[in-house]
């Protein structure tokens, strides 16, 4: 299988950090035990990943065969065994009749409504060194972490274009971006808009809970692989390296009392098939647990970053995409789908007919730069983005676009209780 | 001929068809109003918990009868919260209570609803409960001061029709309150049916709403309703369900 170059080193590296770089990428010795917890980190009881990964490992997708698939696609529910089916390669030339059952079952549980958000990304600083990512702390680009005059100005700015759902986000450094300090842009938002999701790192379940006292009801964590051997070889350094810990992130949420969860693999960094196949099971076997609990599902694929313009998803291309996003409507036809503006115009345009409902716009992944994107005035500083994004329409022109479509935008179907 | 209407909360409907609120968009409302007759139109708080509301309320009429929903809720408590916030909003005091506990199906829960239901009351709302048809259920919804009773007739989103017809039949046959069937009306026929059994009315929403041309499908489904309240006063349910009144009666030869 063909592989992303991932490793650049800076100019800007001192002899020592970049000796240390080189050393945790080539000597896995010199790498923590991605399976064990660090300090301070909540451990929970919880069957679940065990679960999600035997049948993962166990996944053999060249058994299907279309014969397979047609079942799958006969039948009025979906089994675990269908859903496997249908993630297959044999389902590949049944890509248009997938399209075609997931688009009914989107219109039974979601109507023709398409949800519009946008994300607001309030600091990047990073402590970990994840190969793929803009943020990670090796990359030279421009740190900022807005205050709080900052980010409520950003918010201002961003309401007033209409947007009433808002996703906070930040680096993974809790010593430059602590819960408190994320608490804090919590209560900014719930004063600016009807719905506030976080995604931030991983926390405890007293902390989730703080969080949804500050305002927040919904936690977005990519699990980004869940190989685990793979995750290793990709988080080298960091809290993020452990793997369990963020694997239970969510389940920590809905226990601290969080309305509801995303989910996500970033396609493009393993076996795609199985981990689109381990992000639904996640989503599947909690919601058996809690099943009072939202889900939603995204799909990210692997994107470009600043001083690394060559990574991109490998084999997974808008097809396979497709195919994976039917999946997962026919499977769990109840679970919300979300399509970044990592994706191009017309791959959003499409999939919002047939699985998808939610979208972002407005997108900016940088720091503090909503004001000259929204106003055209240029700011003195800001920080630099996570990934160069595909898609950068305005709110009102997704907004515009939804409708020309046919579909009803919706700025909020939420209430905090 | 008497006018044949129904009355909830003090107010008297003539039309039987109830817009549910799951989907819905400007296009949906008109077409509920004009082409289907809707009197009573649920709005969902927390989509109407929106900049956008201003708009749909500009298509819904002054004499349609506006009934907050407490989707959202999961438990109780939540649901008082909601329809508090909703009379707060300019609502009215009208209510349907919704309390789901499963994402997946969004089945409700009769145990939070009928404490809802005893609170809310209480309170001076006037309650419509949307239940799983349980005739206990039924029976303490209506002593905690329900106006009326919504039983689902199968899964909400499912168009599956009346999945639960045996005990709906129960509820209509048993419980001296409109019976609202809500949730899971696929088609006209079914809405129809439904309406032949002595149910008070019928709430629908994806089946419209997932039509092709909304408008007349809003249409069919109050042909539809019409004709099955029709067949129910004429006493139709009788002849089918009941038996015959014979013209020769069996027990004629009977003499002293």
């Amino acid at each position: 299988m063909a592989e992303n170059q991932f490793f650049i080193d800076s100019e800007k590296l001192s002899e020592k950090a970049l000796l240390r770089k080189h050393q945790l990428e080539q000597d896995p010795s010199c790498r923590s035990d991605h399976m064990a917890y660090m300090e301070g980190m909540e451990q929970i009881d919880s069957t679940i990943r065990d679960r999600v990964i035997s049948e993962m490992s166990s996944y053999d997708y060249n058994v299907y065969t279309e014969a397979d698939v047609r079942r799958a696609l006969a039948g009025e529910r979906c089994t675990v065994e269908d859903f496997k089916a249908l993630l297959s390669p044999a389902a590949l030339p049944y890509l248009e009749q997938m399209a075609q059952k997931a688009k009914l079952e989107t219109s039974r549980h979601f109507g023709n409504t398409v949800y519009i958000f946008t994300p607001l990304y309030i600091a990047n600083y990073c402590e970990n060194y994840c190969i793929y990512c803009g943020f990670n702390c090796y990359n030279d680009i421009r740190r900022k972490k807005l205050n709080a005059e900052e980010i409520e100005k950003e918010m201002r700015v961003i309401a007033e274009s209409g947007i009433e759902e808002i996703l906070l986000l930040t680096g993974e450094s809790r010593a430059m971006s602590d819960v408190q300090y994320i608490g804090g842009a919590c209560k900014l938002a719930a004063k600016y808009f009807k719905n506030v999701g976080l995604e931030i790192y991983p926390v405890n379940t007293d902390e989730y809970r703080y969080l949804h006292e500050c305002g927040a009801d919904y936690v977005t964590v990519f699990q980004e692989t869940y190989d685990s051997d793979k995750y290793e070889t990709l988080h080298l350094m960091g809290h993020k390296r452990v793997f369990p810990y963020r694997f239970d992130a969510q389940e920590r949420a809905l226990r601290g009392g969080m309305r509801g969860v995303g989910f996500s693999a970033l396609l493009g960094l393993a076996d795609f098939r199985k981990d689109a196949l381990a992000s639904a099971l996640h989503v599947y076997y909690l919601q058996r647990k809690y099943p009072h609990a939202e889900y939603s599902l995204s799909c990210p694929r692997l994107r470009p970053i600043i001083n690394n313009d060559k990574i991109n998803p490998l084999d997974v291309h808008e097809k396979e995409l497709c195919q994976v996003l039917c999946a997962y409507r026919i499977f769990m036809p109840f679970v919300g789908i979300t399509v970044s503006s990592r994706e191009q115009r017309h791959f959003r345009d499409g999939i919002i007919k047939i699985a998808a409902t939610k979208v972002s716009a407005g997108v900016s992944t940088g720091i503090g730069d909503h004001e000259s994107k929204y106003k055209g005035e240029m700011n003195v500083e800001i920080g630099d983005e996570q990934f160069e994004i595909s898609d950068d329409r305005s709110f009102d022109e997704m907004y515009r676009d939804v409708q020309e479509e046919g579909l009803q935008p919706v700025l909020n179907d939420y209430v905090y209780v | 001929m008497m006018k044949d209407t129904f009355k909830l909360g003090g107010k008297e409907f003539s039309s039987r068809f109830i817009l549910g609120s799951g989907k819905y968009s400007l296009e949906l409302i008109k077409a509920a109003v004009e082409n289907a007759g809707a009197e009573i139109i649920t709005l969902a708080v927390r989509r109407t918990n929106t900049k956008d509301t201003e708009n749909i309320l500009d298509y819904i009429p002054d004499y349609v009868t506006l009934l907050p929903n407490t989707s959202g809720a999961r438990t109780a408590q939540e649901a008082v919260r909601i329809a508090r916030m909703a009379r707060e909003l300019g609502c009215g005091n009208f209510v349907k209570i919704e309390i789901m506990k499963d994402s997946k199906y969004l089945l409700p829960d009769n145990v939070e609803t009928v404490k809802a239901t005893q609170i809310l009351a209480d309170e001076g709302f006037v309650v419509l409960p949307y239940m799983y048809p349980d005739l206990y259920t039924a029976r303490e919804l209506q002593e905690a001061g329900a106006v009326a009773v919504m039983p689902l007739a199968s899964p909400i989103g499912s168009n599956k029709g009346l999945a639960t017809r045996e005990f709906i039949q129960i509820l209509i046959d048993e419980i001296d309150l409109p019976i609202i069937v809500d949730a899971g009306i696929g088609k006209p026929s079914q809405a129809c049916e439904a309406m032949e059994m002595g149910a008070a009315a019928i709430m629908s929403n994806t089946a419209i709403a997932t039509a092709r041309d909304i408008p007349a499908m809003a249409g069919a489904f109050k042909d539809a309703i019409i004709a099955g309240r029709k067949a129910y006063l004429a006493g139709l349910g009788r002849v089918l369900e009941r038996g015959a009144e014979a013209s020769d009666p069996l027990t004629g030869f009977l003499r002293d």
